[in-house]
C-alpha cells in the first residue's frame, strides 16, 4: 500500500488559479485588438458574472454538504417575475419581498423534501426547477414583464458607486459573507462535516438533518436575491432570466476545488470559478464566435477544467 | 473418487503489513467434505489469511495448492476459478432483482437472441435450491426475504458458481435460532456433495454442533489443530487466548463508591428484538464494561442510550432525575461521550485535518454566538494533541494520513474535549497496535480516575478484565451476568460465561 502524496492535493487546491492566469493570459493575447484588456470589458466580465457569483457561492455551501440545486435558475425566474408584478401593483417595498418569498417558499420545500422526506435533492431540485420556471410563464402569459421603477433598477442593477458598479457590490458582498460563514462560523464547520461523513457528523452531535435543510434554504433565498439583481439589470421580469445558471454556478463551485462530494469547500475559489466563466463567456463573444460554437466551446471547456480539477 | 489430496492446502503463508507481521509462516488446509472452524482472537489473522485465499491480498511467502497441485490466486476472478466461494457478511446480492436473477448475476443464461433468459434462469436455480435442499421461490425478490433466506442464496450463488469451498465468516451473527438450525442442515447437505467449508466463528457451541475440525491462530501463529472430538472448549479458549501482556491485564483494584446516587441509571431499556429489558446502573468513577459475542446486543444497547437509535422502552437516570435522549445531541447536553465502534466510518471525517475534527464534536464551547474562537480552539487542540500523544503532532494533517491508533487518540481526544461525564467505548482498540492498545487502556483508567464514568464494550477480554470494575454479560439482548471483576478468575473464565459453558 502507498501512502497518499500530499502535495498532489495541493496542486489540485490552487489549480483555479493557474487555469484562470492561463486562460486570461490566452485570451489577452489572442484578443488583444478586440479590447479584451480596456478596463471597461474587464468590468463587464465582473458585471456580468455577478448574478453567477452570488448563486455560486449559495452553492458552495449546498454542494460541501453534499447536495446539490438544479432550481436556482428557475427561482432567479420566477422571482424576477413576480418581483416585477407586484412592484407594479402594490409598489417597492412589496415588490422586493414578494421576490424573497419565492426563495423562502422554494427553499423551504426544497429543505423539507431533501432533510424530512429524504428524496435526493437532485430529484427535488430537478423537479422544482420546472414547477418554478413553468409558473413564471403561466402567470405571465410568456410575456416580459417591465420594471419602471428608477430606484428598484438603481439599487438591483445599473447603479454605481462612483465608477464601482453596484453588481460588483453585491457580489463581493455574497463573497465576504460566504468566506466568513463558511470558515469562521460553526455553521460552516457544520456543513463541512455533514457532507464529509453525514454518519460522523450524527455522532459529534450534529444535526445534519437541520444542517441540510439550512443549506437548501439558503440556496434558494440567494436565488431570488440573484433573481432582483436580473430584473433590476434587465429592467423587466420574465420567465427564462436565470435558465441555465444552475450549470453555470455548479461549474464555478468545481472548478473553484470545491469536493462534488461533499466535505470540503472554499468560498475564494468558486470567486474564481464564476469569474472563469464569465471570461470564457467574455472570451468567446468577443472573438465573434456564433452563439452555436460558443456553446460547445464552452461546454468543452468547462467540462476539461473540472476533469482537471477533479483530478487527484 | 475419493482423492487423497486436501481441496485446500496453504503451506508456511507469511504476510506483513507496514511492516507488522500479521501472518507468521502459517500452515492451514481443508479436506474435502470437512468443515474446517477457524478460530482465534480479534486480529490473530483469521481474517488475512482467509483473504489471501480469496486473492484479496497477496502473500509475502508460502504456498497455495488446491486439490495437490500448486495454484497462484492473485485476484477474486482467480480465486472463484478455483472454486473458492465466499459468503460476505455484507451481503452481495442486488435486493431489487429475484432470487433467481441473484444467483446467476454476472453468469446470466441468455437465449439465442442473446437476450435474458429468464425461464432457463429459473429452472437452473430451482435445480440448484434442490441440490442443496433448500425451498425458496427462485423468484421472490431478495429484498423480500429475511436475513436467513438472503444468506442463503449467498450460498446457492456460490454453490451455482461451481464453489467446492465455502468461507463463511461469523455468519449466525444476526440469525434467529431457527434460522442457524435451516442453515446447518444445508451446510450438512453440501458436506454430502463434497464442499468444503471454513467456518469462522467466536460461538463454542456452534463449533462443536457443526464442525469437525478446528484449526486455532494466535498473534498471527498457527497455535493448534485438531479434530474437536479431541478437544475440550477450555483447551481451545487456552489456546486462543493464551498469555496476555503482564501489564494490561494486572487489574488495578480499586474501590468504587457505590452507595451514593448513580451517575446513570437505565431501567427496561428495549431497542427492536436486539435488546430486551436491560437495566443497570453505573456510578461515579467506574468502569463498566460490557462482554458479549457479536450480534448479542451490546452496541445496540449503547447506540440507544446515545441517542443514535430509538429506544421503544426505558427510562434513563442522570444524577437520579429522568432525562429524555432522543439525539446523539440531547446525549451530549447530558455529559454523555461516545466514541464509536467504527471510526473511518463512525468517529472521524477522513478528509479533515486534526484540529477540525476535535472542533467538530466542540463547536458550541469554542465559539462565541456562533463564531469560531481560534485561539481557544488551537490551544484545546494542541493540548489535546500533547495529552493524547496524537503521533506525528499536526493538527493541520489530515486525519486519514494517520496510522489506525493515532486516528483512534484524535476520536478520544475529540470526546474528552466536550469534558462529558460519561464515555461509552465501543470496541476502542479494533486495528491498533499492542503498543497503542496498552496506551489506550491507561487511558480509560486515567479518564476514570479524573471521576469519569465509563462504559466500555470490548471483545478482547483481557482488556475488560484488566480496567472494568463490573463486567455485564450480554446474550441474547439481555444481561445475563453481572459479575464484580474479583468474582472473575481469568480470561478463561470470562470466557466461558460469554459463552454460556457452564463449568
Amino acid at each position: 500500500m502507498k501512502l497518499p502524496n500530499v502535495r498532489k492535493i495541493d496542486l489540485r487546491a490552487t489549480l483555479i488559479y493557474w487555469m484562470f492566469a492561463g486562460i486570461f493570459l490566452f485570451f489577452a493575447i489572442l484578443l488583444h485588438d478586440d479590447g479584451f484588456l480596456q478596463s471597461n470589458n474587464l468590468l463587464n466580465i465582473f458585471r456580468q458574472t455577478a448574478t453567477i457569483t452570488v448563486m455560486a457561492v449559495a452553492m458552495t455551501f449546498v454542494i460541501s454538504a453534499a447536495e446539490i440545486d438544479l432550481s436556482i435558475g428557475g427561482v432567479a425566474g420566477l422571482t424576477s417575475v413576480v418581483c416585477a408584478l407586484m412592484l407594479r401593483d402594490y409598489g417597492l417595498i412589496q415588490g422586493i419581498l414578494g421576490g424573497l418569498a419565492i426563495g423562502l417558499i422554494v427553499g423551504s420545500l426544497n429543505g423539507l423534501l431533501v432533510s424530512r422526506v429524504g428524496i435526493p435533492s437532485f430529484l427535488v431540485t430537478l423537479g422544482m426547477q420546472g414547477v418554478a420556471i413553468g409558473f413564471a410563464a403561466l402567470i405571465t402569459d410568456y410575456h416580459p414583464v417591465p420594471i419602471l421603477n428608477d430606484t428598484f433598477n438603481t439599487i438591483f442593477g445599473s447603479g454605481t458607486i462612483g465608477w464601482f458598479p453596484g453588481l460588483l457590490v453585491w457580489s463581493f458582498t455574497a463573497v465576504v459573507i460566504g468566506w466568513i460563514t463558511l470558515t469562521k462560523t460553526t455553521f460552516g464547520r457544520r456543513v463541512l462535516a455533514t457532507g464529509g461523513n453525514r454518519d460522523a457528523a450524527e455522532f459529534n452531535g450534529i444535526n445534519t438533518k437541520n444542517v441540510k435543510f439550512k443549506v437548501m434554504l439558503i440556496s434558494s433565498l440567494v436565488a431570488s436575491i440573484a433573481g432582483l439583481l436580473y430584473a433590476g439589470r434587465l429592467q423587466t421580469g420574465r420567465y427564462e432570466w436565470g435558465a441555465g445558471d444552475e450549470l453555470s454556478a455548479i461549474a464555478a463551485v468545481i472548478l473553484g476545488g470545491t469536493s462534488l462530494f461533499g466535505g470540503s469547500g472554499t468560498i475564494v475559489g468558486t470567486f474564481f470559478g464564476a469569474l472563469l466563466v464569465g471570461l470564457i463567456n467574455n472570451g468567446l463573444i468577443l472573438a465573434g464566435l456564433p452563439v452555436s460554437q460558443q456553446q460547445i466551446i464552452r461546454g468543452m471547456i468547462i467540462i476539461l477544467a473540472v476533469a482537471l480539477a477533479k483530478k487527484k | 473418487m475419493s482423492s487423497n489430496f486436501n481441496v485446500v492446502e496453504m503451506i508456511d503463508i507469511s504476510k506483513s503489513f507496514f511492516g507488522v507481521k500479521v501472518l507468521d509462516e502459517v500452515s492451514f488446509s481443508v479436506a474435502p467434505g470437512e468443515i474446517h472452524a477457524l478460530a482465534g482472537e480479534n486480529g490473530a489473522g483469521k481474517s488475512t489469511l482467509m483473504k489471501i485465499l480469496q486473492g484479496v491480498y497477496s502473500m509475502d511467502s508460502g504456498e497455495i495448492q488446491i486439490a495437490g497441485s500448486k495454484v497462484l490466486i492473485d485476484s477474486f476472478q482467480a480465486a472463484r476459478k478455483h472454486g473458492i466461494g465466499m459468503v460476505f457478511q455484507e451481503f452481495s446480492l442486488v435486493p431489487e432483482l429475484s432470487v433467481a436473477q441473484n444467483i446467476f448475476l454476472d453468469r446470466e443464461h441468455k437465449n439465442r437472441f442473446g437476450l435474458f433468459d429468464e425461464k432457463e434462469t429459473i429452472s437452473k436455480s430451482k435445480a440448484v435450491m434442490e441440490e442443496i435442499g433448500l425451498s425458496i421461490d427462485v423468484t421472490a425478490k431478495v429484498s423480500t426475504l429475511g436475513r436467513a433466506y438472503q444468506q442463503l442464496t449467498e450460498i446457492a450463488k456460490a454453490i451455482a458458481g461451481d464453489a467446492k469451498i465455502l468461507i463463511l465468516d461469523e455468519p449466525t451473527a444476526s440469525l434467529a435460532k431457527e434460522e442457524v438450525d435451516s442453515l446447518f442442515k444445508v451446510l450438512k447437505q453440501l458436506t454430502l456433495r463434497g464442499v468444503s467449508i471454513v467456518y469462522i466463528s467466536h460461538r463454542m457451541d456452534e463449533i462443536y454442533q457443526i464442525c469437525d475440525r478446528i484449526t486455532i491462530l494466535r498473534d498471527g501463529k498457527k497455535i493448534a489443530v485438531s479434530a474437536l472430538a479431541d478437544i475440550t472448549p477450555q483447551q481451545i479458549i487456552a489456546h486462543i487466548t493464551g498469555r496476555k501482556d503482564v501489564e494490561m491485564l494486572t487489574h488495578e483494584g480499586k474501590s468504587v463508591e457505590r452507595s451514593s446516587v448513580p451517575i446513570f441509571e437505565g431501567n427496561g431499556i428495549k431497542v427492536g428484538n436486539r435488546v430486551n429489558n436491560v437495566s443497570f446502573k453505573l456510578f461515579p468513577g467506574e468502569i463498566l464494561g460490557l462482554a458479549g459475542l457479536m450480534g448479542s446486543g451490546r452496541t445496540e444497547l449503547v447506540r440507544a442510550i446515545f441517542g443514535m437509535d430509538k429506544k421503544d422502552e426505558g427510562v434513563i437516570k442522570i444524577n437520579g432525575s429522568k432525562v429524555s435522549i432522543k439525539s446523539p445531541r440531547d446525549a451530549m447536553a447530558n455529559g454523555i461521550a461516545f466514541i464509536p465502534e467504527d471510526r473511518r466510518r463512525q468517529g472521524l471525517v477522513m478528509e479533515h485535518t486534526v484540529k477540525q475534527n476535535i472542533l467538530s464534536a466542540n463547536l458550541s464551547s469554542l465559539s462565541h454566538k456562533s463564531f469560531l474562537n481560534f485561539s481557544k480552539i488551537n490551544s484545546v487542540v494542541d493540548h489535546a494533541i500533547a495529552n493524547f500523544e496524537v503521533r506525528p503532532a499536526e493538527a493541520n494533517r489530515e486525519v486519514r494520513l494517520f496510522s489506525g491508533g493515532n486516528q483512534q487518540k484524535v476520536v478520544i481526544a475529540k470526546w474528552m474535549a466536550t469534558n462529558p461525564k460519561i464515555v461509552l467505548m465501543d470496541e476502542p482498540t479494533v486495528g491498533v497496535d499492542i503498543g497503542t492498545k496498552v496506551e489506550i487502556m491507561k487511558l480509560v483508567r486515567s479518564i476514570a480516575a479524573e471521576g469519569k464514568s465509563v462504559i466500555l464494550i470490548s471483545s478482547e477480554l483481557p482488556e475488560l478484565l484488566g480496567v472494568c470494575d463490573r463486567i455485564l454479560v450480554i446474550r441474547k439482548g439481555e444481561i445475563a451476568e453481572e459479575l464484580e471483576r474479583k468474582e472473575v478468575r481469568d480470561e478463561d473464565h470470562l470466557q466461558m460465561i460469554v459463552q454460556g459453558i457452564r463449568i
